[in-house]
């Protein structure tokens, strides 16, 4: 077995990995980087758990090779939140109870993000067709859309900064 | 200690029924939440499974020798890697069998054998390498055809049980059951329409989103670790270390964040081959499903075939139901829900004469294992389509219909209990003065509605708190969290010390932690655990009374406990400053150590639940596919202890209905294969499939429980399949038996309609 040596970079940060030639740009980033943000709900690109973006664009990491990640920017859940200071999605995410088991919520987060930096005012329509590949077994996606339609409006009108990791109660 | 006995339903609360943030969420909206594949442990291996290609087959020899010799293999595990500590027989023993294949593979994706290596890649070279001499047998997947005398028989040694006398010759019956009370014939005679029809639904998966997934160590001297996604990780100990013939104590499980389980996480799969994989190489082991293993190798729900049979008077009175359920449950007995069918199938009505007949049958299928409100939802597909039509032929509302035989507090359930305070009146009620009810619908629409029931669980539970000298609280429970339920756990102690929610902080305790903790099911955690939070909190209280009591110099009883204060009774007590929690916990070590409060017991006195479902569903008449564009639940949840997630769990499981209603099903080849085993062609639904679920919670107390809550989590998915299939039959006029309502499936039915020129059953 010989290691393919890739040169990337993971949330804005130089990353250098070795990786065999099968493995996926998921394996690397969950068993070699420790980034199990992501995750593999299928392997086959069919639930969008692994949802990570590359070079701004949202991509199943499970189908991508590790090997293929080598000179791109690579986006993770990891790099979504800012020093203490959460994205408004993961807000309004919590504020609006749009997990449950929590599973899917990385690369729902991810693709959301995603759909909102190229359509900052989606219809509910839009929104939904936009999360069509992530799936979700326990919400039935209904505080998920609301999640996403708040935290889209909440960034339009630039209050985004004040979004603050801090656990205050919603009357 | 005076403790608040005020009539609870009266009861004026602060935190309960608010809607504060998880303590769990910020590590789940950032990707530091580690669930059961995101845990490591040095020096471990990778652990793959072989499994059965055959449906049903005589394992004649196992040839494991070329994989043992293969680099950076550590161990290779076969049946003879599980000697049987069970007896023999028995639940235990069929779980052993399940999780390795002995003498048969029962079904496509039997585990046979398995190994551990150094990496994932040479786990799959060592599986090529492993050679199974297989007999292959005849097989039956289909439940009917497994109930035929010339069917393949699984087990030679099957005799149904539950029939008198036992017969003499094996089959696939595992059991008859039989509910009910009153005379169905003499019922049947006072009736002047009579609806019967025949019904067959398909077996649906759970579709959690995380695979399976366990990291075990064990030593040599049977000490061991095991860290993995359940739903009941003392079920998981007490399970695992029987098949191990270890002691219970020694083997340490520790539950990982949990992706989804929905009943599909109350048994044991991989967590004894991770074990017997860890104890042979005498290294870490982590076994992970892949999400075909998932689908062919864990527990599905029950196919079914159901007959209906009810009776009714001109003005609308049923006089009698009858109903045969033939459950498919895998290959062993027990395991289809059966019985839970039977039960639960009319028992939404009043009725004097009623019975159910159900048989648990086995089939060359994945063992099946709960999902949500097992064996309801199929029943009450049956039960709420006859009904709909009955009304229809009696030209009475529906809804009215329901409303005049709906069960209520008095009522003898269709499977034996009598009623005390239920909400199902509450709901038709609600429903019927719902706007969604009078909206306007439009072309290709129709309108459906069902009500459901489910029975709820008490059961084990063992909670301990404890509380740090600065007067903060850590709540630890036994009770995975499966959908926010550390949040409730945390307000219901907040509620009852009077103090804010962010005082408090639950865990999930491991299992050397706290006493045995009985499986996250039955919508047990927030009503059981949460009553046990409560009662620990009033432990915790009597002590912190005590401290005070001691540092006044007045008797214990003297003391009573307000809004987060200790405080003397009344003006005979003595003239004291109240003392705070906060105070009382800083001066603990110098007035006699820790405080901590406890509680363990079995709780009883769940109360039933009971939801009605308003689904509108817009049939395109060219393809037969259903978009629902409408969809309402109206449930009791007894008291909603924090709202947002009891909302959740209403949407949830109506959304999983819907997909169990429209498109998922297990799809079998005549070679007994699986055809459909992943997320593209088995389709659970996504997000542009739905509308927004509309939710409304009625609060009809549960006199069990001390702030009146009842479980919510499984009632939820029980009407769906009827309400939808009863909105498929409005808009298209024709009368669907058979789930799921794919576009083929309802496309045939309606070109059928119309060459026959009219309304029929399809």
């Amino acid at each position: 077995m010989s290691g393919i040596t890739v040169n990337t970079k993971i949330n804005g940060d130089p990353v250098e990995f070795i990786c065999e030639a099968d493995e996926t740009l998921l394996d690397v980033l969950r068993n070699r980087l420790g980034l199990t943000g992501a995750k593999e709900g299928c392997s086959t690109g069919d639930c969008g758990a692994c949802s990570v973006t590359v070079d701004g664009r949202l991509t199943c990491s499970c189908l991508v090779l590790g090997a293929e990640a080598e000179g791109h920017n690579i986006g993770t859940i990891e790099g979504m939140a800012h020093g203490e200071s959460l994205h408004p999605l993961q807000s309004k995410f919590l504020e609006h109870a749009a997990l449950q088991c929590g599973i899917c919520t990385p690369g729902i987060l991810v693709a959301a993000k995603s759909l909102l930096e190229k359509n900052p005012d989606p219809t509910e329509t839009e929104i939904r067709f936009g999360l069509a590949g992530n799936l979700c077994r326990c919400t039935g996606y209904d505080k998920i859309v609301r999640a996403v339609q708040d935290a889209a409006k909440e960034m339009r009108s630039g209050k985004s900064a004040k979004s603050k990791a801090t656990a205050k109660k919603r009357a | 200690m005076p403790l608040d006995n005020a009539p609870e339903s009266k009861r004026k609360f602060n935190v309960v029924g608010t809607r504060p943030l998880r303590p769990d969420g910020i590590d789940k909206v950032t990707g530091r939440a580690r669930f059961g594949a995101d845990a490591s442990a040095p020096g471990q291996l990778v652990g793959r499974i072989l499994r059965s290609p055959h449906a049903h087959a005589i394992i004649k020899k196992i040839d494991t020798s070329k994989a043992e010799k293969l680099a950076g293999v550590k161990a290779v595990i076969t049946r003879d890697d599980f000697p049987d500590h069970t007896g023999g027989s028995g639940g235990l023993y069929d779980t052993l069998c399940n999780v390795m294949a002995r003498e048969k593979a029962f079904y496509e994706g039997h585990a046979v054998a398995a190994v551990a290596a150094t990496s994932a890649s040479i786990a799959r070279a060592a599986l090529k390498l492993i050679k199974v001499d297989y007999e292959v047998l005849p097989h039956v997947t289909d439940v009917d055809e497994a109930m035929k005398p010339n069917a393949p028989l699984l087990h030679k040694d099957m005799f149904t049980d539950g029939v008198d006398p036992k017969p003499k010759k094996p089959s696939n019956v595992a059991r008859r059951f039989e509910f009910g009370h009153g005379d169905v014939e003499e019922g049947f005679k006072k009736a002047d329409i009579i609806v019967e029809r025949s019904f067959k639904t398909e077996a649906a998966h759970q579709g959690y989103i995380e695979p399976h997934a366990a990291l075990a160590s064990m030593g040599p001297d049977g000490s061991a670790e095991l860290w993995c996604c359940t739903q009941g990780h003392y079920m998981v100990r007490d399970v695992c270390s029987q098949l191990l013939g270890i002691d219970i104590a020694r083997l340490r499980v520790t539950q990982s964040e949990i992706g989804g389980g929905f009943g599909g996480k109350t048994t044991v799969f991989i967590e004894p081959v991770a074990l017997a994989l860890a104890r042979k190489a005498n290294r870490p082991v982590k076994v992970v499903m892949t999400r075909e293993e998932v689908f062919k190798a864990s527990g599905p729900t029950a196919s079914t075939s159901i007959d209906i049979k009810i009776g009714v008077t001109k003005d609308g009175m049923i006089t009698a139901a009858d109903g045969t359920f033939r459950y498919q449950g895998g290959p062993f007995q027990g395991c289809s829900p059966a019985e839970f069918g039977g039960m639960s199938a009319f028992a939404q009505f009043h009725l004097d004469n009623v019975r159910a007949v159900a048989y648990d049958v086995v089939a060359n299928r994945p063992k099946t294992i709960s999902y949500r409100a097992p064996g309801a939802p199929m029943a009450n597909f049956a039960v709420e389509s006859v009904i709909e039509e009955l009304a229809h032929k009696l030209g009475m509302a529906p809804i009215d219909f329901r409303i005049k035989n709906a069960a209520r507090e008095g009522t003898k359930s269709s499977y034996g209990p009598t009623y005390g305070p239920i909400g199902l009146g509450a709901t038709l009620e609600a429903a019927k003065n719902h706007p969604h009810f009078k909206a306007p619908l439009g072309p290709n629409q129709g309108r459906g509605m069902a009500a459901g029931f489910w029975f709820n669980f008490g059961g084990q539970s063992c909670v301990t708190l404890n509380i740090p000298i600065d007067g903060s609280i850590t709540v630890s429970v036994g009770s995975p969290d499966i959908g926010g339920s550390r949040a409730s756990m945390c307000m219901m102690v907040a509620e009852e010390l009077g103090i804010g929610y962010d005082q408090v902080r639950a865990i999930i305790a491991d299992t050397s932690s706290l006493g045995y903790n009985d499986v996250t099911d039955g919508s047990r955690t927030t009503f059981a655990t949460g009553m046990a939070c409560i009662l620990a909190a009033r432990d915790a209280m009597k002590k912190l009374c005590a401290r005070a009591a001691a540092t006044w110099g007045i008797p214990e009883d003297a003391v009573t406990w307000e809004k987060g204060y200790a405080k003397p009774a009344g003006a005979n007590a003595g003239n004291f400053a109240p003392l705070s929690l906060k105070e009382i916990a800083a001066a603990s070590p110098g007035t006699g150590g820790p405080i901590a409060g406890h509680h363990e017991y079995s709780a009883d006195g769940a109360g039933v639940s009971f939801a009605t479902h308003i689904c509108d569903v817009e049939i395109d008449p060219e393809t037969g596919r259903s978009q629902i564009v409408r969809y309402t639940v109206i449930q009791d949840a007894g008291k909603a202890v924090h709202p947002s997630y009891v909302e959740g769990q209403f949407q949830g499981g109506a959304v999983q209905g819907i997909g169990w209603a429209l498109n998922e099903e297990y799809i079998y080849g005549k070679d007994g294969r699986l055809q459909n085993a992943g997320f593209l062609d088995y389709r659970i639904p996504v997000c542009s499939d739905l509308p927004m679920i509309d939710t409304q919670i009625l609060e009809i107390p549960n006199p069990g429980h001390p702030y009146g809550v009842r479980g919510v989590g499984e009632t939820s998915i029980v009407p769906p399949l009827a309400a939808i299939a009863n909105a498929v039959a409005d808009a298209t006029g024709v009368r669907f038996t058979q789930i799921p309502l794919s576009p083929p499936r309802v496309l045939k039915g309606i070109e059928e309609a119309k060459k026959a020129g009219g309304k029929k059953a399809a």
